[in-house]
């Protein structure tokens, strides 16, 4: 138990060491755990990243939904604002033709009724004259004559 | 030569004595080394080197195994001691705080193995002494305290410049008592070295003697001491290696800085 020369080689074992450690060990490591470190602080912000980006999708994806439903109520309303118009348009068109028709038909109507009186026209005047012969014939008296005529007249 | 023929000063002598080697023979004194405190601290300082080296190859910033997780937690603990107390920018100071503290403890863990047996080993070898505990030698306690105070000489000098002069003459009474601050600044930078040593140095050596002591009881109630001692020196080697390491880094951060 007494000092000696141990004590310089126990000074060079532990210059050795040291050295070696800082040379060969402790910046390795360190460096290791730093980047871990910076690993981690990386991923960590690359979470709340990737958070805030899906917050604001679903943000997003609320308000294409909320957009395209007020389109589709809207497209609803156009469709059947348009078959309505449609069907007026039809009742229009319907109503139109059917005046149309009527209208010809009414024509047909008068025009067959003036045919008709000009031939019964015709056929009255020669009665009258099938009846004139005959009255004629007969020789009625005047009197009788003229009532007759008069009385065929305003039956014309 | 065996213990049952001993008396217990001798057992207890015997157990005190270095493998010495002189290399000068015949003179004696300084020159002569103990094999066996150069043997098991070199040993260890290889197995330790070559384990953090092996780790730090070995290392990736990815998930760590179990031995990288171990080691990862040494380095952060004494970083954590270190950036604590110590605010300059040397890259030695981290490293040689890391050496301390593991080979000091290392060292220390020695003691726990039983105080017969590595010398029970050697005795297959013609070796009749060896002690295994490298910092119950004052020689490995006094390397490891010369360097640090040759440290803290050195970055007082570097770190300081001029400045130090002044710190020395003025401090602790102020200029006009210079005449006493200068030996007690003497006093108070050669005490580091010799505390740093003589505490650890103190602490094993008790600790070995007090394993010895027990091993001279009879075998059948040796347990219940040497477990309670055991047990209670697992804190003692780890708070040693600890406050070697601390005092270590605060002398030198107080080397950085005027106080």
């Amino acid at each position: 138990m007494e000092i000696n020369a141990t004590l310089i080689g126990q000074l060079i074992t532990f210059a050795v060491l040291v050295w070696f450690t800082m040379k060969y060990v402790w910046p390795p490591i360190t460096k290791a755990l730093h980047d871990r470190e910076k690993t981690i602080a990386a991923g960590l912000e690359a979470a709340l990243r990737s958070q805030r980006e899906l917050e604001q999708a679903e943000r997003k994806a609320l308000a294409i939904i909320r957009e395209s439903k007020e389109q589709a109520v809207h497209i609803v309303d156009q469709a059947h604002k348009r078959a309505m118009q449609l069907v007026d348009d039809a009742k229009d068109t319907a109503r139109q033709e059917s005046k149309r028709i009527l209208e010809n038909a009414n024509e047909e109507i008068a025009r067959e009724v003036s045919q008709t009186k000009e031939v019964l026209r015709k056929q009255l005047a020669s009665l009258a004259v099938a009846g004139a012969e005959k009255i004629i014939q007969r020789n009625l008296d005047i009197a009788t004559q003229t009532a007759l005529l008069d009385e065929f007249v305003a039956e014309i | 030569m065996t213990a049952e023929v001993m008396t217990s000063g001798e057992y207890i002598q015997h157990h005190l004595d270095h493998l010495t080697v002189n290399l000068q023979p015949g003179t004696g004194g300084f020159w002569s080394v103990n094999i066996d405190t150069l043997t098991v601290s070199i040993l260890l300082a290889v197995s330790l080197a070559a384990f953090f080296r092996y780790i730090a190859v070995k290392i990736q910033s990815g998930v760590p195994g179990r031995l990288q997780n171990f080691v990862e937690i040494i380095i952060g603990f004494v970083q954590d001691a270190v950036t604590q107390s110590y605010h300059g920018k040397s890259p030695l100071i981290a490293p040689l705080a890391l050496v301390v503290f593991i080979w000091i403890f290392c060292m220390n863990l020695m003691d726990l193995l039983p105080v017969d047996l590595i010398p029970h080993i050697m005795s297959f070898f013609g070796i009749h002494h060896f002690k295994n505990v490298p910092t119950a030698d004052p020689n490995a306690t006094f390397a490891m305290s010369i360097s640090v105070f040759v440290l803290i000489v050195f970055y007082n000098i570097t770190v300081k410049g001029m400045h130090l002069g002044k710190e020395i003459l003025t401090k602790p009474f102020g200029p006009y008592l210079f005449f006493l601050n200068v030996p007690f600044r003497i006093i108070e930078e050669v005490a580091k070295p010799f505390t740093l040593a003589l505490r650890l140095f103190g602490n094993m050596f008790a600790g070995e003697l007090i394993f010895i002591l027990i091993a001279l009881m009879p075998w059948w109630m040796q347990w219940l001491p040497g477990g309670i001692w055991a047990i209670f020196h697992i804190l003692i080697i780890t708070i040693q290696a600890f406050i070697f390491m601390m005092l270590t880094i605060v002398y030198l951060s107080m080397a950085h800085e005027s106080h």
